[in-house]
This record gives C-alpha cells, sequence and structure tokens, in this order.
C-alpha cells in the first residue's frame, strides 16, 4: 500500500523531466484539491491535535482541562496495565503479521507453482477463495461466530474433542487468563492469512516462469524453487505485507471487543482497547489521549520503517534488472 | 502415475486447510437452522433435522435488523461514493495538475490515513456532539468519506500519474476547461480504477467498528456491524440466536465477497503493490 505513493511520486517526478510544461495554468489545479484539504483539516488533523493536547491536560470529558504537563507520560512508564497491553500488540504482531506471511508464502507459492500447474488454475482460484473468505467479513461477526465455537460449555471446539476422544484437551478457551490470548491469536491468525496469500499471488504472476523452468529442469526441488527464487522475487511484497499487517495487529481493537473486552483480568488488552476504555469506562480523556498519542508515534515510526525497507528493495531490485 | 501419485497428497492437503477456513462458516450456517431443543439434544456438530428458520425471524425481528441492513447500507454506499469523489478530485489536482509540493500533499494524506483511529476518536465524538451531529449516521459518513478519500488519493494518485498526456493536451486545444477535462476525460479513462476503489471503500466501511460503536449509540443509527458486536458484548443471547445473528451478518459479507471476487482480489494485489 505505501508502495503506491512512493511509486506514484516517483512516476509523478519522472513525468516532470519528461517534457516541457506550461507553468502558467499548473497552479490552479490547486483549487481541486481545496475540499480534500478542508475535509482532512476537519476530520483528522484538528482532532489528532486537539487529542495530543488533551494528553497534556487531566481532564474527565466535562468542563475544562486541567494542564499537567508530562504527569499523564510518566504515570503511563509505572502503568503495569500500559505495559501488560504492549505486550500483548507484541503476541498480536506475532499472530497477524509473522505467522500469517510465513503460512501465506508457502500457500501462495503451493498454490501458484504446484496447483495451478498440475491441477489447473482453477483449482488454486477455488482454494485462494476459500482462504480469502475471513477477510471479508466484518470483525464484529467473526467474533461472534468465533466466541461460539470457542464456547466453554456446547462449543463446538469443545463438542469436537469430545467427539474424538479428546475430553482431557477441553478449555475454557476464552476464559481461562493463561489460554485467553492465545485463543485470540488463533482467530486473528484465520482472519489475516487471506491477505498475505492474495498478495503474494498477485506478485507472483510477475516473476518469469523461465526462472522456474530453468531450475525445474537443472533439477531444483520445490523447496529449493521456494528459496532461491520465489522468495526473493516477491520481496517487495514481503515488506509490503509485513508493514501493513504490523500496523494492523497494533490497532487491532473490533477482535478483542467482541471476544474477551480485554479480559479475563486484563490477559487480552490491547493498546485501542485500553485507551478506548480509558476514554469511555473510566472516563480518564487525559490518560487516554496519551496512550492513544504513544500508539501513533510506534505506528508512524513503523510505517516510516516499512517505506524505506520497500524503497530499499525496489532500488536493489531495479539494480538487479539494470 | 508415480508422480501423479505424488502429486495428491499436496492438493489433499491444501483442501484439508481450506477445509478448516471454511469450517466455522458451515456450522454456523448448519446451527442457524436447527431448533433449540434440537441444539441442546444434539450439540453444535450433528446435521440439523429440519429447516428451522424461527430463530432466524426472531433474531431479526428482535434487533429489527432491516434497519441496520439499510443503516450499513446507506452509510457504505454513501462513504464509497462521496469518497470516490473526493479521491479523484485530490488525484486530479496531484497526478495530472503536478502542483507543486505534490510529494508533500500526497506525504500529508498518506499520514493521516496512518493516524489510528483510537487518537482520533474522543476529539471526533466531542466536537460532533458541539455540532449536534452526535448519533447521527451523517457523522460516521463524514469521517468515513475523509479515511477512506485518503487511501483513494494516493491509489489515484499514481494511476493519474501515468495518464496519457496527449488526450488532456487535445481536449484543452479543442477548447474543454479543466473541469470538463475531469468529467468527460479523465474520470471515464480511470473507471475500472474507480470501479475497484468504490467496492473497497464500501466493503471497508461496512466492516468498520470503533468509530460506529462510539458515534451510533442508538438502535436506529446502528450499523449491521455494531449492533451483532454490541449484542455479543452483553453476552444475552443463547445459541441459537447466537447462530442466527452470526448466519445474518456473514451473509451480506459472503454475497459481496462472491460478487466482487475478481475485484477484490485484483483491488488488493492493486493496493499493496502497484
Amino acid at each position: 500500500m505505501t508502495v503506491t505513493v512512493e511509486r506514484g511520486a516517483r512516476a509523478v517526478a519522472k513525468h516532470q523531466h519528461a517534457g516541457p510544461r506550461r507553468p502558467r495554468t499548473r497552479d490552479s489545479y490547486a483549487l481541486f484539491l481545496l475540499p480534500g484539504f478542508l475535509a482532512f483539516l476537519a476530520v483528522i488533523i484538528v482532532p489528532f491535535l486537539m487529542n495530543t493536547g488533551v494528553s497534556f491536560t487531566e481532564w474527565q470529558g466535562i468542563g475544562s482541562p486541567k494542564w499537567t504537563g508530562l504527569a499523564n507520560y510518566r504515570e503511563l512508564l509505572d502503568d503495569s496495565e500500559f505495559w501488560a497491553s504492549f505486550r500483548h500488540s507484541m503476541f498480536m504482531v506475532v499472530a497477524m503479521a509473522a505467522v500469517p506471511t510465513m503460512i501465506g508464502l508457502v500457500l501462495a507459492a503451493a498454490l501458484f507453482d504446484y496447483i495451478a500447474k498440475h491441477f489447473g488454475s482453477k483449482w488454486a482460484a477455488v482454494l485462494r477463495a476459500c482462504f480469502y473468505l475471513p477477510q471479508v467479513l466484518p470483525i464484529a461477526v467473526a467474533g461472534i461466530v468465533w466466541s461460539w465455537i470457542l464456547a466453554p460449555d456446547n462449543g463446538s471446539l469443545n463438542e469436537l474433542l469430545k467427539a474424538i476422544g479428546l475430553s482431557s484437551w477441553q478449555q475454557d478457551w476464552l476464559g481461562d487468563p493463561d489460554l485467553a490470548l492465545y485463543s485470540v491469536m488463533g482467530v486473528m491468525v484465520w482472519v489475516q492469512i487471506g491477505f498475505p496469500l492474495v498478495v503474494f499471488m498477485a506478485g507472483l504472476q510477475r516473476v518469469d516462469p523461465l526462472l522456474y523452468e530453468a531450475a525445474e529442469l537443472d533439477g531444483a526441488g520445490w523447496w529449493r524453487r521456494f528459496w532461491h527464487i520465489t522468495l526473493p522475487q516477491i520481496r517487495p511484497e514481503i515488506y509490503v505485507v509485513l508493514t501493513w499487517c504490523t500496523i494492523a495487529a497494533l490497532k487491532v481493537f473490533g477482535a478483542v471487543y467482541v471476544l474477551t473486552k480485554g479480559g479475563p483480568g486484563g490477559a487480552t488488552d490491547v493498546p485501542s482497547y485500553f485507551s478506548f476504555s480509558t476514554f469511555f469506562e473510566k472516563t480518564q480523556v487525559g490518560y487516554g489521549a496519551a496512550i492513544s498519542t504513544v500508539l501513533t508515534v510506534i505506528i508512524l515510526l513503523l510505517s516510516l520503517i516499512g517505506l524505506k525497507l520497500q524503497t530499499r528493495a525496489e532500488d536493489a531490485e531495479e539494480g538487479v534488472r539494470a | 502415475m508415480t508422480t501423479a501419485l505424488r502429486r495428491y497428497p499436496v492438493l489433499v492437503a491444501l483442501c484439508i486447510a481450506a477445509l478448516f477456513m471454511i469450517v466455522p462458516f458451515l456450522i454456523v450456517a448448519v446451527n442457524a437452522v436447527k431448533s433449540p431443543s434440537e441444539y441442546s439434544a444434539n450439540g453444535p456438530l450433528s446435521l440439523p433435522k429440519g429447516f428451522y428458520l424461527d430463530g432466524l425471524k426472531s433474531f431479526w425481528e428482535r434487533v429489527d435488523y432491516g434497519q441496520k441492513l439499510f443503516n450499513s447500507v446507506l452509510i457504505s454506499g454513501s462513504v464509497a461514493v462521496l469518497a470516490a469523489i473526493l479521491s479523484v478530485l485530490n488525484a486530479y489536482a496531484i497526478g495530472i495538475g503536478r502542483i507543486k509540493g505534490r510529494t508533500w500533499v500526497l506525504a500529508f494524506f498518506v499520514l493521516a490515513n496512518m493516524l489510528p483511529q483510537e487518537a482520533l476518536v474522543y476529539p471526533i465524538y466531542y466536537l460532533s456532539k458541539q455540532v449536534g451531529l452526535y448519533d447521527t449516521r451523517l457523522s460516521v459518513i463524514i469521517v468515513f468519506t475523509v479515511v477512506q478519500a485518503a487511501f483513494g488519493t494516493f491509489l489515484l494518485s499514481s494511476v493519474l500519474g501515468q495518464f496519457p498526456r496527449e488526450i488532456i493536451e487535445a481536449a484543452r486545444i479543442d477548447g474543454a476547461n479543466k473541469w470538463q477535462v475531469l468529467w468527460r476525460i479523465v474520470v471515464p479513462v480511470s473507471r475500472p480504477t474507480i470501479g475497484v476503489l468504490l467496492v473497497f471503500f464500501f466493503i471497508w466501511t461496512w466492516n468498520e467498528f470503533l468509530l460506529p460503536l462510539v458515534m451510533l449509540i442508538s438502535n436506529d443509527n446502528q450499523t449491521v456491524s455494531v449492533a451483532l458486536g454490541v449484542l455479543q458484548g452483553q453476552r444475552l443471547m443463547d445459541a441459537t440466536m447466537t447462530n442466527a445473528a452470526a448466519l445474518l451478518g456473514v451473509l451480506p459479507a459472503v454475497v459481496f465477497f462472491i460478487v466482487f471476487q475478481r475485484t477484490l482480489t485484483r483491488g488488493i494485489a492493486a493496493g499493496a503493490v502497484k
């Protein structure tokens, strides 16, 4: 997604040098930007600045905010709930970015280089559709489905375990503080897999089939082709997916709200849910604003790193081609 | 023959994995048409003996699901159209007009798109109360129009950056003004990309949860996602009702998916790596 910008900007920059332009007419195009700019100001920039401002105050949402400087941030440093929520975020990054990317890579390569080749592209398309389906589901609906499947009494998973004679494995999947986070992670892997798969399969279409044929003639097995052709060829896509999914993981809210509400006992609390409950349940608006400001800074930093890695990968790729 | 035999295990393994992905949908569908007594007698894994639709019906009436569907369609549809228009206007200035400092303008939109909604939600809640937009569908439409337009702006800007100049120059020479060039030439030619954007904006907005949860508290304004999420949070429902709710939530998504499958998979790829 971020690549789009980079390439777009670059394409634009290239065009600039391409031919003579009439500078006289150029700037009146800025008028077309006016509605977008004003809307952005009102809906994104002003609220964001307000949020940042409020984070330096103590405020209940009514009356006037009391300026307290960095007090909220100092309090955050000592708040074990805050640190726990970020630790859970790291688990979410594993479940929503790392694992789906790895599984997506193997699946995409298998579908592209094996199923499509030996059984036809129809099989590959149908299988891809099955993996992608959870991605179009509203997360609230996915949450309902899974909280019912994972229910302790009469839940499908526990019933299934009983049916295959593993009654001792039955658990209160979402209600046990030691298990709840892993259960939520499992659900998120299910939700997330389709995205990397689809992006990787699209990326593989631009790989020269001759590369695979040559490798196959040289006797390279499937795994060697995967390591030496598939992986290097779609590296830009891997960076995009990792950046994009990591950001999504840091922002995860709906799933936690519907599955566990951060419980049991804060075992699945994440920063976005933590800030939400601080805003609207505890009405400590200043503190909630500080949490969301920290989250924003982390997300912007990660986006920049992701963008950097992508452009470096692209430059390297272009260097090879040149 | 031996190679064929070697190939099938991979296909079978992938089919099993795919089955695992859709099993939750199947269990929900199966249980949504069971009667409560059948459910409690045989559990969630048995096949339904009959076709019992009262659970679906009573859930539909209880939450006034028709109204929720209408709200979701109204909000997502308006956002899709408005955000596409806003994206086209922005991208026209950036990609075709090549205004000064466009890299920075683009960066501004990207940055705005990256901001987590958590960092906007309270001020938006507060400001909308001040101007009387709180708990209106319009408030959610406005916010998501802007959020989605950020993505649309940078996807379309790169597409329009490669727009053939000759066509525009020719139209200008024929006396068309910028506005006419935009609507008569740029928009029709870019229709495929705009189509992808419309589908995406619609589905993304349909699936949004945090902001609608905060902004739409009255029953008459809630979207499908919020209504189901809130019900689930209260844990007021029995098992058959939960399944009816889940099935009714899943169905619109599956319908979109089947109708727009090509657009979706193509669009995802275009959006991620263009």
